[in-house]
C-alpha cells in the first residue's frame, strides 16, 4: 500500500481553481520531486496536503496511511507523521524555538503514548540534530523564525523535520533564496533524513535542489495537472530546454491569461 | 436620574463621621469633599468618559471597608506596605525578615504636607476629590537623595470581601529625591468571597527629583465583581527617568487616569496591557505633558480582549510652547479575540511646539491565521495555538519588567489565563 495516494484531487482559492486533477502515489522509502512553473499550482498542493484552510477542496480523494487525509485536522495530520517545510516560515515574536519545538514535539510523542519529554531530555535528544543544521544555541532561544535570515528560516525547518521525525516530509521551495553553501547543508540535512520508512515530496522550480537530494521520480505540474513524470533525469531535461521546451509557461503569461 | 444630592447624601455622611486631622489635612479633606459635592460622579455625557459608566459605582452604597487582618492570608515575600481593606499592617505582624533599607523612610503624614495633593488634581476629577476627602492612612515614602535601592519597594492593597459593598482609598506618595533610584510594585488584590463587589478609588502621587531614576509598576489584579478607579500622578525632575507598567488583569469595570509631567531632559516609557473577558470593562486614559525642551516620551499600551468584554484607550500628548526638541511615540495594540468585545482607543496629540518629533499609532486585530497554521502544521491543537500566539503577544510588555520574580509571576499568571481560555 501506498504512504501517500492522491485521485483526481481538485482545489480552490476564492473562486479561483488551481488544482485541477492531481494524481499521484508515493511509497514509504521514496523521494518524489515536483517541479513546474511558478503559478502551477506546486505550493498549493503543498499547503492542502497539510491542511491550510485557505484552500478548499472541492474534488477527489487524498489517502495517508491508509487513513482519510482530508478528513483530518492540520494539528492531527503533523501527530500522523506529515511534515511540510514551509517556502516562507512565518515569524512568531513572542514564542520562544525551543518552546515551540518542544510543544510540538511532545504533543506528538503524547499522540503515540510515548512519555512527554522534560527540558533536559529535550536538549539532550536536539543537541546532535543542531550541530548537524549548524544551528546555534542563540537562534533557539530567540522567538520562531524572528529576525532570522532567510538562509537561517530554511535551516530551522529542517532542524524541525529531523527533531520531529515526520514519516512523509514535504519540503516547498527549501532551495528558494539560498546561496550555494546553505544549499548544500540543508540538501545534507534532509538526505541524512532518506530512509525505508519515510517518503519526502520535494516542490521545487529548479533543478539545482535535485542535483543535492537526487529523486526517484519527477514529475512536472502545469495548470494545475501532473503532466509529465518520469525518473530524475527529466529534471536535468528540463534544465537543458527549461520548460518552455514542454510547451510550458511561467507565471507571468500564466497569470496574464488566467 | 438619580438626584446629586442623594448620590452624596451616603458620602456626607461618612465624611462628617471621619475623625478630624490635623489642621492642614482637614482643611485640604475639606476642600476636596466640597469639590466633590459640586463635581459629583461623571456621566457619559462628559468627554473624559464618553465609554465609560459609573453610574453603578453613583448609585450604590458603599460603607466604609473595615479593616481587619485574616491571619491566614499570606503576604507576598518582600511586601514591605500592606494594607487590608485601607488599613496598614504593622510588618512586625507579620514577622517580615526585610525591614526598610537603609535611605527609605515611611514618613507619617505631617511630613508630607507639602506634596500631598499638589500632583493629583482633585478639582477635576471626582474621584480624586473623593480619595482626598478621605484622606487618612496613606503610604508616604521618602528614598533619600543619592540612594540607590536595590529591592522594590512593594506597596500591596488587599481587598478582603465579606458580601456588603464597601470602598476604600488608597493613597501612596512617593518622594525620589535627586539622584536617588528605586523600582516601586502597587499590587490591588482582590480576596474572600465573592460580595456585592467593592471600589478601590486609589490616588498615586511620585515625585521624582533631579536625575531620579524611577521603575513603576501597577499589578491590579481585584476580585471580578469590583470597582477599581485609580490616578497615578507623577512629577519629574530634570533630567529624571520615569517608567511605569500598569499591568489590569482584574476588576468589572476600571479606570486609570495616569498623568505625566517632564522637565527639561527627563524622559517617561509609559506601557500598559489590559486582559479583559466576560463583561468586563477598561479604561486607560493617559496625558503625557511635554512641559520643558529635549523630553522624551515612549508609550506601548496592549490589550486583549475577550468575551462581551470592553475596553478604551486615550492618550493625550500635550507638547507645550517651550517644550522643544520633544521626542514622543505613543503605540496602541489591540488584539480581539471575539466578535462581541469593543474597543474604542484614541490618540489625542496637541502640540504647540514647532521642533519636535511626535508619532503615533492604533491597532486592533485578530490572531493571524498563518501562524496558526504554521503551529498546527507541526501538530500543536488550535485551541493551544491561540493561547501561545495570544500570550506572545503580551510577552512583549511582559519581557519589559525588569524585577525578576514579578515578571515570573506575571508570566505564570498569563499562561494560566490562556491555557484556562484555550480550553473552550
Amino acid at each position: 500500500m501506498a504512504l501517500l495516494e492522491i485521485k483526481d484531487l481538485h482545489a480552490t482559492v476564492g473562486e479561483r481553481e488551481i488544482l485541477k486533477g492531481i494524481n499521484l502515489k508515493v511509497n514509504a522509502g521514496e523521494v518524489h520531486a515536483i517541479m513546474g512553473p511558478n503559478g502551477s499550482g506546486k505550493s498549493t498542493l503543498a499547503q492542502v496536503l497539510a491542511g491550510r484552510e485557505l484552500y478548499h477542496v472541492t474534488g477527489g480523494e487524498v489517502t495517508y496511511d491508509g487513513k482519510d487525509l482530508l478528513a483530518l485536522s492540520p494539528e492531527d495530520r503533523a501527530r500522523e507523521g506529515i511534515f511540510l517545510a514551509f517556502q516562507y516560515p512565518v515569524e512568531i515574536p513572542g514564542v520562544s524555538n525551543m518552546y515551540f519545538l518542544k510543544a510540538a514535539l511532545n504533543t506528538i510523542r503524547k499522540h503515540h503514548d510515548l512519555p512527554e519529554l522534560d527540558a533536559m531530555d529535550f536538549l539532550e535528544r536536539i543537541r546532535e540534530k543542531m550541530s548537524a543544521m549548524n544551528m546555534d544555541q542563540t537562534l533557539l532561544n530567540r522567538p520562531v523564525n524572528t529576525g532570522f535570515s532567510g538562509g537561517e528560516k530554511k535551516r530551522n525547518e529542517i532542524f524541525q523535520m529531523a527533531v520531529l521525525e515526520p514519516r512523509l516530509a514535504i519540503l516547498d521551495e527549501t532551495d528558494s533564496g539560498l546561496d550555494i553553501d546553505a544549499l548544500k547543508l540543508v540538501a545534507a540535512g534532509v538526505n541524512a533524513m532518506r530512509s525505508a520508512d519515510r517518503a519526502m515530496v520535494v516542490v521545487t522550480h529548479y533543478q539545482r535542489l535535485l542535483s543535492e537530494i537526487v529523486p526517484d521520480f519527477v514529475h512536472v505540474l502545469a495548470e494545475g495537472r501532473i503532466v509529465k513524470s518520469g525518473g530524475k533525469e527529466l529534471a536535468l531535461e528540463l534544465e537543458e530546454g527549461g520548460y518552455a521546451a514542454l510547451g510550458l509557461q511561467d507565471e507571468a503569461e500564466a497569470v496574464s491569461k488566467a | 436620574m438619580m438626584a446629586v444630592s442623594q448620590q452624596i447624601g451616603n458620602w456626607l455622611e461618612q465624611f462628617t463621621k471621619q475623625e478630624p486631622a490635623e489642621s492642614w489635612l482637614q482643611k485640604l479633606r475639606e476642600n476636596a469633599f466640597t469639590r466633590f459635592t459640586e463635581l459629583g460622579f461623571p456621566t457619559t455625557r462628559d468627554e473624559e468618559w464618553r465609554f465609560t459608566n459609573v453610574a453603578p459605582i453613583a448609585r450604590t452604597q458603599f460603607q466604609p471597608a473595615v479593616g481587619s487582618f485574616a491571619g491566614a492570608f499570606s503576604p507576598p515575600v518582600g511586601v514591605e506596605l500592606l494594607f487590608i481593606n485601607g488599613c496598614r499592617i504593622q510588618t512586625e505582624l507579620l514577622e517580615l525578615p526585610n525591614p526598610l533599607p537603609k535611605g527609605v523612610a515611611v514618613e507619617d503624614l505631617p511630613g508630607a504636607e507639602n506634596h500631598l495633593g499638589r500632583y493629583a488634581d482633585y478639582k477635576n476629577n471626582a474621584f480624586v476629590a473623593l480619595n482626598t476627602a478621605f484622606l487618612g492612612e496613606a503610604a508616604v515614602i521618602r528614598v533619600k537623595r543619592g540612594t540607590v535601592l536595590q529591592r522594590p519597594i512593594e506597596i500591596t492593597y488587599q481587598a478582603q470581601s465579606s458580601g456588603a459593598p464597601f470602598v476604600t482609598h488608597p493613597r501612596v506618595l512617593v518622594i525620589v529625591e535627586s539622584g536617588a533610584q528605586c523600582s516601586i510594585v502597587e499590587s490591588y488584590q482582590g480576596s474572600g468571597r465573592p460580595g456585592a463587589g467593592y471600589l478601590t478609588n486609589a490616588v498615586t502621587e511620585i515625585v521624582a527629583g533631579d536625575g531620579a531614576v524611577v521603575d513603576h509598576y501597577k499589578i491590579q489584579r481585584e476580585s471580578m465583581d469590583a470597582f477599581h478607579i485609580a490616578t497615578l500622578q507623577v512629577a519629574l525632575g530634570r533630567s529624571a527617568n520615569f517608567t511605569t507598567h500598569n499591568i489590569s488583569l482584574g476588576g468589572a469595570l476600571v479606570r486609570n487616569d495616569i498623568g505625566v509631567t517632564l522637565a527639561e531632559g527627563s524622559e517617561a516609557t509609559v506601557n500598559g496591557l489590559y486582559l479583559v473577558n466576560g463583561t468586563q470593562h477598561v479604561d486607560n486614559h493617559t496625558v503625557i505633558d511635554h512641559a520643558k525642551p529635549h523630553g522624551a516620551s515612549h508609550e506601548l499600551y496592549k490589550g486583549i480582549l475577550d468575551g462581551r468584554a470592553s475596553a478604551v484607550f486615550n492618550g493625550r500628548i500635550l507638547v507645550r510652547k517651550d517644550a522643544q526638541k520633544t521626542d514622543s511615540k505613543q503605540t496602541n495594540k489591540n488584539l480581539v479575540l471575539s466578535d462581541d468585545a469593543v474597543i474604542n482607543t484614541k490618540p489625542e496629540l496637541q502640540i504647540f511646539a514647532d521642533d519636535v518629533r511626535c508619532t503615533h499609532g492604533a491597532t486592533i486585530g485578530q490572531l493571524d491565521a498563518e501562524s496558526l497554521f504554521y503551529l498546527q502544521s507541526r501538530g500543536i491543537g488550535k485551541a493551544e495555538a491561540r493561547g501561545l500566539l495570544t500570550q506572545a503577544f503580551a510577552q512583549d510588555i511582559i519581557d519589559r519588567i525588569k524585577v525578576p520574580e514579578l515578571k515570573d509571576q506575571l508570566e505564570k499568571v498569563l499562561a494560566e489565563k490562556f491555557h484556562e481560555r484555550s480550553d473552550h
